[in-house]
């Protein structure tokens, strides 16, 4: 191993970069723009969902369940109607998202314990029966006058406490913000060294360079370098405007989220490496590469509660760098936690990375056939 | 030193490359004196490339055995690249990157010591006139200026053998003058050249070349051996309609091949057991049955002649075997 030869192709990789105004603009760009896309646009808390209501009973009691329901914000009231049948005829035809049912008995209902209303939902959108959960929570014992009627616990109660605990006003922000350093990171460095190689090959450089006596392991490494420092600016980038636009807090040490940047970015870099010594064409690593991004961004965590997963599901995630990533990086932004706690996700990032650049190096041949 | 013991760069016997059921390069036999400029004269397809790439260590040989500066190939390739520089058909060195920065990008991969780059860089550039677009990137200059950007990194750590797969098919003439004039100073300088061409003027300029067809070598030697072997001969036809000429003389059996140059018929028929008067008659009979009126003599054979002689001949013998 030379370091003139493997230093040689930093300086190579970094001088090319600075003319490809593309790569330089994605290097920015992609950051600033998911993170305010996701930031704004992706907003997990709905607010202001259309809502009919039928309140058949109306009496003091029901009309004050209704306007406590209204005043979580969650529905916004768009229509009345006298039956549930109309409710549910608006609901089909999508003017509604939710219907709220209270029936001619709820005084006597709400005297026995028994379900007092009814929330109908538009269960074509996973995020609205979401809202219906957090509609169902409204306590119906606040304006109980009798007290000697009996408790309803609420269900929640737990997760409600969480909740309250890591992101108090439940912003999505909190929670998409550190996940999305590392879907950006997977998302540019994966691409980048993706077509490392095979732009190389079809430009030709790569005959001219395999006729000389660079070693695989040099070209490699020489790779790599300049991204991971790319990775950190944009790392950086990210963490800057997180906290500047959503006040995302890093609760943790910002050098241990650094550390575990730098592990997601070797991480994926390898994996691109890969990609580039197998791929044929720069079309084609991009769209292997695509392959590892989707199954990130849906199974690591990022989009849909890990927990929730079939098990083959969780299996595959545990494959993909970001899963990890996302627990190291919620760990240390959200509750504080130091990379030694979380000692099992960085081993396993630290595994991906032998293994992958291992076979990347192996995998390169210095022939044409 | 550019070459063994005896003088010899290259020594190669039975080459062979199939790809798939496609043979390449069929059983070619080659010796590659030292400090020469040695030619691989072929048209597209013969295998130029492909035998360039098998003595670089690039491609793995079906069969055959290769030899180059003493070292056995592909065993010994890793320590072959050291001391060969290798000139790619298609321009491979780095568009974004400036003239001077793929000159020292180079000269780091191939290992001239730091203290020395810089040096060696100026000398390169000097040489190679780019005194004035030292900071020009290689992607926007014309055709001859790359090509003789690629030459200066291919000689930058001084090697003593030197590849170059077709280097001048994308040159206009005026700068194809002054890239042969380079090579020449590199042969006398004592580094081993093997070229490889399809332009006929360019093969001429070979101290020695072997000529390629369908991967078989079918001729080698020096130019003026090449042609003065000539098997057939070589006449200038003048006809009122070349056109018709042509035609009448095209399929003929004994004739090698017709090209029309201006108004007259460059034409090359078999040796076949007769002289040159027997041949020239034979035209002559040939066109008076087609009703031209013509004048036919003998020319001077050049290597295009045996260009196409060898080919035909061996595209021939293929038919009947």
């Amino acid at each position: 191993m030379s370091w003139r030869r493997l230093w040689a192709i930093v300086i190579k990789e970094l001088r090319q970069m600075r003319r490809d105004r593309i790569t330089l603009a994605m290097i920015v760009g992609i950051p600033v723009m998911q993170l305010v896309l996701f930031g704004y646009a992706i907003n997990t808390n709905l607010r202001g969902l259309e809502a009919g209501i039928s309140d058949q009973s109306n009496t003091a009691g029901s009309r004050a369940l209704v306007m406590d329901m209204l005043a979580t914000g969650v529905i916004a009231p768009v229509a009345r109607a006298d039956t549930p049948e109309e409710l549910m005829t608006m609901l089909r035809r999508g003017r509604i998202s939710v219907g709220i049912v209270v029936p001619p008995d709820f005084e006597r209902r709400r005297l026995d314990g028994r379900a007092v209303a009814q929330i109908l939902v538009d269960g074509s959108d996973n995020t609205v029966q979401g809202a219906a959960v957090q509609l169902a929570q409204v306590p119906v014992d606040n304006w109980v006058p009798d007290a000697r009627a009996p408790m309803r616990s609420t269900p929640n109660e737990g997760r409600i406490s969480i909740v309250g605990f890591y992101n108090p006003q439940r912003r999505s922000a909190v929670n998409i913000v550190p996940g999305l350093v590392g879907v950006i990171l997977t998302m540019t460095m994966v691409l980048f060294t993706g077509i490392a190689i095979v732009r190389e090959r079809e430009r030709g450089n790569m005959e001219l360079l395999i006729a000389t006596p660079l070693i695989s392991a040099e070209l490699m490494i020489g790779k790599v370098l300049p991204y991971i420092a790319i990775g950190l600016v944009q790392t950086s980038v990210i963490l800057a405007l997180g906290r500047w636009l959503f006040v995302v807090p890093i609760n943790g040490s910002l050098l241990d989220v650094y550390v575990a940047a730098v592990l997601l970015i070797m991480a994926n870099l390898t994996l691109g490496l890969l990609i580039s010594t197998r791929a044929q064409s720069q079309f084609q690593a991009m769209q292997m590469a695509f392959f590892i991004f989707l199954p990130s961004i849906l199974l690591s965590g990022f989009m849909f509660p890990f927990a929730g997963m079939p098990k083959v599901a969780q299996w595959l995630a545990e494959i993909l760098p970001l899963t990890h990533f996302l627990r190291l990086i919620r760990g240390v932004m959200l509750r504080g936690a130091s990379l030694w706690e979380l000692w099992v996700d960085v081993l396993a990032l630290l595994a991906f990375i032998v293994v992958m650049m291992t076979a990347a190096i192996l995998r390169f041949r210095k022939r044409l056939d | 030193m550019s070459a063994g013991d005896d003088g010899i760069a290259i020594r190669v016997h039975g080459l062979t490359k199939r790809f798939g059921s496609l043979v390449a390069v069929d059983h070619v036999d080659l010796t590659v004196p030292g400090q020469h400029v040695y030619g691989f004269l072929g048209p597209n397809g013969s295998g130029k490339s492909t035998t360039i790439r098998m003595l670089c260590g690039l491609l793995t040989p079906s069969e055959g055995e290769i030899d180059v500066l003493g070292l056995r190939i592909p065993a010994q390739a890793e320590a072959l690249r050291s001391r060969i520089g290798y000139m790619t058909q298609k321009f491979s060195l780095f568009d974004d990157l400036t003239v001077r920065e793929n000159l020292e990008f180079m000269a780091a991969i191939q290992g001239v010591p730091k203290t020395r780059t810089a040096r060696r860089v100026d000398e390169l550039i000097e040489q190679y006139h780019f005194s004035d677009r030292q900071k020009q990137l290689a992607g926007t200059m014309s055709g001859g200026q790359k090509q003789r950007l690629a030459l200066a990194c291919a000689v930058i750590h001084g090697p003593e053998l030197l590849f170059l797969d077709e280097p001048t098919s994308a040159v206009d003439p005026e700068s194809r003058r002054d890239f042969w004039e380079k090579l020449f100073e590199l042969a006398d300088a004592g580094t081993t050249l093997l070229v490889s061409t399809h332009l006929m003027d360019e093969a001429e300029r070979c101290h020695r070349l072997a000529i390629l067809d369908q991967g078989v070598l079918v001729a080698d030697g020096t130019p003026s051996e090449l042609t003065a072997k000539l098997y057939g001969h070589t006449f200038i036809v003048e006809a009122d309609d070349p056109r018709r000429a042509q035609r009448a003389l095209v399929d003929a059996p004994e004739v090698l091949g017709v090209a029309q140059v201006g108004n007259t018929l460059r034409v090359l028929t078999h040796a076949g057991g007769v002289d040159t008067g027997g041949a020239g008659q034979y035209l002559r009979d040939l066109l008076g049955r087609a009703g031209q009126v013509v004048k036919v003599h003998a020319a001077q054979p050049n290597l295009e002649d045996v260009f196409v002689a060898v080919t035909r001949k061996s595209r021939q013998e293929e038919r009947m075997a």
